[in-house]
């Protein structure tokens, strides 16, 4: 039996980036060499949602780009279907940057250590750090986020999905399982 | 030993019979034909010894010994695409009791020891008569003719630098004038070779597509033309090989509308495929000249219809798997058609272009008529060569089962109609599907 | 997604929907080529061969690139001679390249259908680069991406193909590309150096340049291969250059904002007056670095997964 649960709505999911938005100030004292890199698709809103909570609290525009890391994936070659291969611009240099890496959820950690290598191939950043709105736990690598909108203890059977209004019309975040 | 083949439908363009009749054959020969054979006593059915051997052929067409007047046997030379052996078995199998094979073997039979060489392994095997075609100029280069008296004392029924024009026109005169004077043809491979140059498929638009070379239509027709143009002139007979295109068949009528001595043969690809078939590369569709359009193929089956084309003939070209399986313009021309010949030809009479008799006459009469040989017919006192067909029965062709021993043919897979059930040499029998009558 | 098919042969076989995978997965990859470090680990592990029959130095690089740039490994057997002529034939050297189980052959032949060959007789992926007077679809291939970069379309727009469209692989790919793509595409070259019934390709012939030429969007100028002089193709050099090179008369027919095109090499001063192959409206050397883009697309979609 299909069933869906709204564990956050549009203003959770608002406080929580605010939430996000000042704890990346508070704990780089600034944003000074500060960058945001939004992970293709969800991790793109959602960075670039930030990079406009940081100015209006800060009064400045930090630099933003966008990284797809399908080609750094570890699973390619299993996977018969081949992901689309999205665009990656991150039209700056990462060298001596700290890098707020930003992705929807964090899962097993895949996604982000494929982030990562392909991060430290673009430059020598100073530091990245990793922001994401839900963290379901589940880590098959030893990765761990900095900045988390909502802790959501999830089974592996069920799915979570976040929902923007720039991809889907909504803001909200569900758990959809089969149970 | 008297055999009696009975009940079957006889038919023999040379006799013009069309009929149910009771053939018996004794010492190699035909012996009577007619409706009131006397049978063998009923006894003798049940096995007991007896000097009459009698086939039963009801429902069965049986025809004078086919005659395929254009093969390649191979050898000397190129023993690993065939030999006088394999495609002696071939022959049979399809149905044919007599080939005329090509000069083009290595050395080219252009001498009379060639010749002989060639006459006495076929005896040796002895499942078909094998005409040898001695070439028309030494090493078939187009530059000396060869002797052909000497050839035809040695067992030579025609001349042929087949496979190769004869591109030198002084010379293809000589050898229409001198062959004349023996009463023996000359078998003309029509190509220009320079309009050809290159050329691996016919020129037009799947050529076009599949950026093959192409070879046009015109490489055939100018040399069809120049060959009857000398024919008319010299007053001798040209037979043309493996006519492929609608302009030639049309310069054939003509020429035989003036009454220029011209006979000519087409094979089935030629009335069977076109150049459609190469869309995936299949070296196996490759032959020349070239598989042509569906208006040649119109046109051939037209020639035929209206006797422009005399004869049917395979152009059984074996080749090993080495020399088909490399890149399309690298491999060479040519498919067997020994063993589908029959079948692919009796298409023609259930499509309506030909009736029975006519494809018969152009699997036997007509191509005896051609060569000059004594055969191609079941005339009383005539060797018993003799073809039994079943025109009913289906089949799919499988190339691992080839009597041939090469196996490029395009036909493989193919579901066919009709095929020789027993094949009868000089009263011997030489192929039966039917173990009983070996 | 995945192209629904082992190999690439030839742009004949693909539909609009592959194309338009193939072309925006090559946007993709163009930025990677930008990058202080040009590789990315995607095919780590994967061997690609290629197999290049037929001298060529630009697209075995490209594709040689292309595959480094994607951490395969690639490996280049390069000869101009057959290898009918080393008494194997063309199915030996397939079975011997599987046996050696590599994950792409890149297909280079003088032969036209070569590709198709070795295809059937490999489990592995083809991608032909070039068979004979028959098919180059990755050329084509970047040039559809070329023209949709700069125009923005190829949807409607007028291209003039010119030169030896008989001899030519690029012709024909360009002409599937383009055609199925819904660009109007005119040929252009002497009678002599246009195959037989070519406009049942869906494309207007035209034995005269200017013809062709008038309100093009694109003029892509084939190579003359000298050596085709010896087929009776075309009377001289100088002849050819007068009355079928595009110069700067002759290019102001075309639209104002016309782009030029050349698959390379170009023979300067042949059909390319020298001051139009360095012209702004030039995009030959676009063309090149699209060249790797498209193949990485290529290697990226055809490789892994079973």
């Amino acid at each position: 039996m299909e069933n869906k649960k709204v564990v956050m709505d549009a203003d959770g999911i608002d406080r929580s980036l605010t939430r996000i938005a000042y704890e990346i100030i508070e704990k780089n004292k600034g944003v000074t060499e500060l960058v945001l890199v939004g992970i293709r698709t969800g991790g793109v809103f959602l960075a670039e949602r930030l990079q406009k909570k940081i100015l209006k609290i800060e009064g400045v525009e930090i630099p933003m780009g966008i990284l797809d890391i399908t080609l750094y994936r570890d699973d390619l070659q299993k996977n018969p279907k081949k992901p689309l291969l999205g665009k990656t611009d991150i039209p700056f240099s990462l060298d001596n940057k700290k890098v707020i890496l930003v992705d929807d959820v964090l899962f097993t950690g895949r996604t982000i250590r494929a982030a990562m290598d392909a991060l430290i191939d673009f430059g020598r950043p100073k530091m990245i750090q990793l922001s994401v709105l839900i963290d379901r736990g589940h880590r098959e690598l030893p990765i761990r986020a900095d900045f988390v909108g909502k802790n959501l203890p999830s089974s592996l059977w069920e799915a979570v999905a976040v929902h923007l209004t720039e991809k889907t019309g909504t803001d909200e975040v569900v758990i959809e399982g089969t149970v | 030993m008297k055999l009696i083949l009975t009940g079957g439908r006889v038919v023999d363009p040379s006799l013009n019979i069309d009929a149910v009749l009771d053939i018996s054959i004794e010492d190699g020969k035909i012996a009577g034909i007619g409706p009131d054979i006397p049978k063998e006593p009923a006894k003798s059915r049940k096995g007991m010894q007896t000097n009459v051997k009698t086939i039963h052929l009801g429902g069965m067409i049986v025809v004078p010994g086919l005659i395929d007047m254009h093969v390649h046997l191979r050898e000397p030379g190129f023993e690993y695409k065939e030999t006088i052996e394999t495609g002696s078995r071939a022959a049979a199998a399809g149905g044919f009791t007599s080939v005329a094979c090509m000069p083009n073997t290595n050395p080219v039979n252009d001498s009379r020891s060639i010749t002989e060489f060639i006459k006495k392994k076929a005896a040796l095997c002895g499942l078909v008569n094998v005409y040898p075609i001695a070439a028309v100029s030494i090493g078939s280069a187009g530059t000396n003719l060869t002797d052909f008296r000497d050839l035809r004392d040695a067992g030579a029924v025609g001349f042929s630098d087949d496979g190769k024009p004869v591109a030198n026109s002084a010379l293809m005169r000589r050898a229409l004038e001198y062959a004349s004077s023996i009463s023996l043809p000359v078998i003309s491979h029509c190509e220009d070779t320079l309009l050809s140059a290159g050329g691996v498929m016919n020129e037009g638009f799947a050529a076009t597509e599949l950026g093959l070379q192409g070879i046009p239509a015109i490489a055939e027709d100018v040399m069809t033309v120049r060959d009857i143009m000398i024919a008319a002139y010299t007053g001798a007979a040209v037979h043309i090989a493996h006519v492929s295109t609608a302009g030639s068949v049309d310069i054939i009528r003509e020429a035989k509308k003036r009454g220029i001595r011209v006979t000519a043969e087409t094979a089935p690809h030629y009335f069977t495929l076109t150049e459609e078939s190469l869309r995936e590369y299949d070296t196996f569709y490759k032959v020349n000249p070239p598989l042509r359009t569906k208006e040649d193929v119109a046109a051939v089956k037209e020639g035929l219809r209206d006797d422009t084309i005399d004869v049917i003939a395979s152009d059984h070209a074996p080749h090993a798997a080495t020399d088909k399986e490399v890149e399309f313009d690298l491999a060479s021309s040519g498919m067997v058609g020994l063993e589908t010949s029959l079948a692919l030809s009796l298409s023609l009479v259930s499509d309506g272009v030909l009736t029975l008799p006519q494809l018969i006459q152009k699997m036997s009469a007509w191509p005896a008529k051609v060569l000059n040989i004594p055969k191609g017919t079941l005339r009383i006192g005539a060797d018993a060569d003799i073809t039994v067909i079943d025109t009913k029965k289906t089949w799919t062709v499988d190339r691992m089962q080839f009597r041939s021993r090469s196996r490029n043919s395009p036909f493989h897979g193919r579901q066919m109609t009709g095929r020789a059930i027993l094949t009868i040499k000089g009263g011997k029998i030489t192929y039966s599907d039917n173990q009983d009558n070996t | 997604m995945k192209l629904a098919k082992k190999d690439l042969l030839g742009i004949q076989d693909l539909s609009v929907e592959e194309i338009n995978l193939i072309l925006d997965t090559a946007e993709s990859f163009i930025e990677v080529s930008t990058r202080e470090i040009k590789k990315v680990p995607t095919l780590r592990g994967k061997t690609i061969i290629n197999l290049f029959l037929e001298a060529s130095t630009r697209t075995r690089t490209s594709f040689e690139i292309a595959g480094k740039r994607l951490s395969a490994d690639t490996i280049n057997i390069s000869s101009s001679t057959s290898s009918i002529v080393k008494g194997e034939t063309l199915i030996d050297t397939a079975k011997n390249l599987e046996a050696m189980n590599p994950d792409v052959v890149v297909i280079r032949h003088s032969a036209a259908g070569a590709p198709h060959i070795l295809a059937k007789a490999v489990k592995q992926a083809v991608i032909n680069a070039g068979d004979g007077s028959h098919e180059h679809p990755t050329q084509a291939l970047l040039d559809l991406m070329t023209i949709r970069s700069k125009k923005g379309k190829i949807d409607g727009l007028k291209v003039a193909i010119c030169g030896d469209i008989a001899h030519s692989r690029v012709a024909r790919s360009n002409i599937y590309a383009l055609t199925k793509m819904g660009a109007s595409v005119a040929v252009a070259g002497p009678a002599t150096m246009m195959p037989r019934y070519i406009e049942r390709m869906g494309v207007q012939a035209y034995s005269k340049l200017e013809e062709a030429i008038i309100d093009a969007d694109i003029v892509m100028m084939l190579r003359i291969q000298l050596e085709r002089q010896n087929e009776h193709i075309f009377p001289s050099l100088r002849e050819y250059a007068t009355y079928f090179g595009l110069n700067r008369k002759n290019i102001s027919l075309a639209k104002k904002d016309v782009l030029v095109m050349h698959p390379g090499p170009v023979n300067r001063g042949v059909e390319l007056a020298p001051d139009i192959a360095d012209a702004p409206f030039s995009v030959i050397l676009d063309q090149v670095t699209n060249g790797v883009a498209v193949r990485m697309a290529l290697l990226y979609l055809l490789t892994g997964g079973n």
